[in-house]
């Protein structure tokens, strides 16, 4: 399963909104060439800010391409907003929720929360996940591109991967 | 809506959208020569204005699609007389006047600019 940044689908509700997880775990090759340091904290294993926007952009992209039957080549088009407070850590599971501002022919964008949930912290306290971001989208609909560049009739967006997340996940999708 | 009052919730939305200065956002600005505005963003910018002002936006009512590829409105790049029309009546919120002194077809970018934006906006205040 490469390039796949969520583990399951927890939610959806068609056309509007999903809800996914991605556990992290230290057998991640990435973990391994991942170890930033801060002037107060010494260099950890932590899961790239780049790979959770592009966790969003897979629970999101998966919400549009739902809502469009998935005959859409819905690809990631421009990251409006994205703003993390907190680096998510091995051993911790990172909540993304999606929801579908507006859609159109065209395109879509989407607003979405990044959640944390702490194993360490969930013992201590009754909140179980922690905001720690929002991941604001904009997705294209590669087929109606303004440019009217042809591509493919393959829809290679959603690929085998994508069809296996979703069985997992015990949601029924026609690719 | 004051049109002043339109210009300035375009220009905050423009600097949202384009990540540019409030002080560029000028009305003479071109938003894909002095914006750095690509494709992408003129869908961004479609959701936006539908958001803010609260109106709808059909595909190609904001910019034309397809005119400047099609070998009907454009002939050895110059934009044809039929081409003019087309833009006339499709996209009646762009000045064409600088299009119609030189009709190069790298000119027709220059005419959506913030001014056209706004008007744009004006228009369908007054006909929702």
């Amino acid at each position: 399963m490469r390039w796949m940044w969520i583990d399951r689908i927890v939610e959806l509700v068609p056309g509007e909104k999903l809800v996914a997880v991605k556990h992290i775990s230290m057998a991640e090759e990435h973990i391994h060439e991942h170890f930033p340091s801060t002037p107060n904290r010494k260099p950890m294993p932590i899961m790239p800010m780049s790979l959770v926007v592009e966790g969003m952009a897979q629970t999101a992209g998966v919400l549009v391409g739902h809502a469009e039957g998935f005959k859409e080549k819905v690809v990631l088009a421009k990251v409006s907003k994205a703003e993390l407070t907190r680096e998510p850590t091995p051993g911790c599971t990172l909540r993304y929720t999606a929801i579908i501002e507006q859609r159109t022919a065209v395109g879509a964008s989407t607003k979405g929360i990044v959640e944390l949930i702490d194993p360490q912290a969930t013992a201590n306290s009754a909140e179980s996940a922690q905001v720690i971001g929002s991941i604001d989208l904009l997705f294209s609909h590669l087929d109606n591109n303004m440019t009217g560049v042809q591509y493919p009739k393959e829809n290679f967006v959603f690929s085998e991967s994508f069809k296996t997340l979703m069985e997992t996940s015990g949601i029924e999708a026609d690719f | 809506m004051e049109r002043s009052e339109i210009l300035d919730k375009v220009r905050e939305l423009l600097v949202d959208a384009l990540a540019v200065d409030d002080d560029e956002v000028t009305p003479e600005a071109t938003l894909i020569g002095d914006l750095g505005a690509e494709s992408i963003d003129i869908l961004d910018i479609s959701f936006k204005l539908e958001q803010d002002f609260g109106f709808k936006i059909a595909q190609g009512e904001l910019f034309p699609e397809g005119v400047t590829k099609d070998p009907d409105f454009v002939q050895d790049g110059v934009v044809t007389e039929k081409g003019l029309e087309l833009l006339k009546e499709r996209v009646p919120h762009f000045n064409l006047d600088t299009l119609k002194a030189d009709p190069s077809v790298e000119n027709v970018a220059k005419i959506f600019t913030v001014d056209a934006l706004v008007t744009f906006c004006e228009q369908k205040l007054q006909t929702a």
